[in-house]
């Protein structure tokens, strides 16, 4: 097996928010199959506050760890605490990643940033309107 | 809960018998070898037994067999002690690109030498062309390296054409026969070949030992300096309990190999045959018929092959992958490249390779856990998810 702290296969075996939103007020997207890993995470907003999250990653171990430990991290918190996940506060929830790990599958904070940015400019976009 | 194995191109397990016939090694016959006396002679008898013993299994004269370290020094020693032998008619060789690394990274550093490399292709199957191969000679080329059979993607070469080919041209050519020799029949006088690599741990022998075999007349520079062991061509106390081991794993592999390849074939050709027929999208990776016995690789579309291999690894199966998340490196296999297999497929390499003691229940163990391991992953893939999306789009 991958050198993995016990915490990544605990996540990597029971992997919370798996999954879609229908109606996702953000999406994001980040990496992609050919450099090995690739995350999409789904986001849902009420009050500021990140009401549901969910992702679907495709990718190893590490990456589908990173992915399950973000979506718990962010849930509930508001947008701006949510932002101020990295990469690095995620390995170390994580108890730490294998280093050649580190940057190719630990693409979950940068995917949920994406999504919170998404839906920032569809408000925003939506408030022009109005 | 089961335990599978299912990794023998990693390596192998010890046979009983083998590990009876190194015992006295490890203990009361400590002898070296180069010794005078009795101690010496008693582990020089042991080691030029087993010399004989290699010898027999690829129909070589015992004379020709060095004992080396592991197939990778085989291949090291092959590769930069031929072509350093005979530099001085040329600095030109030539491989083909699904080499193991200790063929292809041994003439990388022939490179920084000031050779140059010819690197020839392989089809869709993993098949060398022996026309690239007379294609590819120059008047400088002084060897010729190609892979007997690939333990990755589990194709076997013609070498025997190749060998035509490089005999008529007067080149020295060597083949990689670490996943081979001992599994399938290896003889290097019908190969043609004037250099073979073998390694131990590839057939219920020991690891840390293999040999090379290099046809008498042919000139190799060694890589060890030191005393006149191995006829002067590798120096080092032997490593005996090995090299024993090698032997006895040897002469076991050549009264064995008939019966060993017909149960293999028919456990490959279930896992061949049954895998596709439980999950959807699966590529067979390799050649369809022409593979070694043991080999059953292929590629699953749309995850990736370090989870796959984890989740199995949970239900208690071994296997192997070629994605660039199991390499240290993080790069896709070059084999599976090489065969024409796009970065986003590699992703989802996944390695059977069985063994003598693997049996149709083992098969029939993968065939029933591996559809809902696939299944879950799929379930969290982005990519499944867009394929499904566009298949029912489509409609």
């Amino acid at each position: 097996m991958p050198v993995y702290s016990e915490k990544v296969m605990e996540h990597f075996m029971n992997p919370r928010n798996v999954g879609e939103i229908e109606d996702a007020d953000g999406v994001g997207e980040e990496g992609n199959p050919v450099c090995g890993d690739m995350m999409t995470f789904y986001i849902k907003v009420k009050d500021n506050r990140l009401d549901d999250v969910k992702f679907k990653t495709f990718g190893c171990g590490a990456a589908i760890a990173v992915s399950s430990m973000v979506s718990e991290m962010a849930k509930g918190k508001t947008l701006e605490e949510a932002m101020k996940i990295t990469p690095r506060s995620v390995a170390n929830e994580l108890e730490g990643l294998p280093k050649n790990k580190f940057h190719c599958s630990n693409l979950g904070a940068q995917a949920l940033n994406k999504a919170i940015q998404d839906y920032l400019s569809k408000k925003k976009a939506k408030g022009g309107k109005e | 809960m089961r335990k599978v194995y299912l990794d023998h191109a990693s390596t192998t397990p010890l046979l009983p018998e083998v590990r009876e016939a190194m015992i006295p090694f490890l203990g009361e016959t400590f002898g070296n070898p180069s010794s005078l006396h009795d101690w010496g002679d008693a582990a020089r008898e042991a080691v030029e037994a087993a010399r004989a013993q290699v010898a027999q299994l690829i129909g070589a004269n015992a004379e020709e067999i060095i004992f080396t370290g592991s197939g990778t020094e085989s291949n090291n020693f092959a590769i930069k002690g031929l072509a350093l032998a005979q530099q001085n008619k040329g600095k030109h060789v030539v491989l083909s690109a699904i080499e193991h690394f200790s063929v292809l990274q041994s003439a990388r550093t022939l490179e920084k030498w000031g050779f140059e490399l010819s690197l020839l292709p392989v089809d869709k199957y993993g098949v060398v062309d022996p026309k690239d191969v007379r294609k590819s000679l120059r008047k400088d080329t002084v060897l010729v390296s190609i892979i007997h059979a690939n333990g990755e993607v589990g194709t076997i070469e013609p070498i025997q054409e190749i060998a035509r080919i490089t005999r008529e041209s007067n080149v020295v050519f060597h083949t990689d026969a670490v996943a081979t020799a001992g599994t399938i029949p290896v003889d290097v006088k019908e190969l043609g070949v004037d250099v073979l690599s073998l390694a131990g741990n590839q057939f219920y022998g020991p690891k840390g030992v293999g040999a090379l075999w290099v046809r008498k007349g042919v000139r190799i520079m060694p890589l060890l300096d030191g005393g006149v062991q191995e006829g002067g061509r590798r120096a080092g106390t032997e490593n005996i309990p090995a090299i024993v081991g090698l032997g006895k794993a040897a002469e076991l592999a050549k009264s064995t190999m008939a019966a060993r390849i017909e149960h293999l074939t028919q456990l490959r050709d279930r896992l061949l045959n049954g895998l596709p027929s439980r999950i959807d999208h699966v590529v067979v990776t390799g050649h369809p018929q022409n593979r070694l016995p043991g080999n059953a690789s292929f590629c699953v579309e749309f995850i990736e092959g370090e989870s796959m291999l984890m989740l199995l690894n949970s239900q208690g199966v071994a296997v192997s992958s070629g994605s660039a998340c199991t390499s240290r490196a993080l790069k896709a296999s070059h084999v599976l490249i090489a065969v024409g297999i796009s970065h986003e497929l590699a992703q989802g390499s996944i390695l059977f390779t069985l063994g003598i003691d693997s049996t149709p229940e083992d098969i029939d163990y993968v065939l029933e856990v591996l559809p809902p391991i696939v299944d879950r992953l799929r379930q969290m893939s982005p990519l499944y998810a867009k394929f499904i999306k566009e298949s029912k789009g489509g409609k």
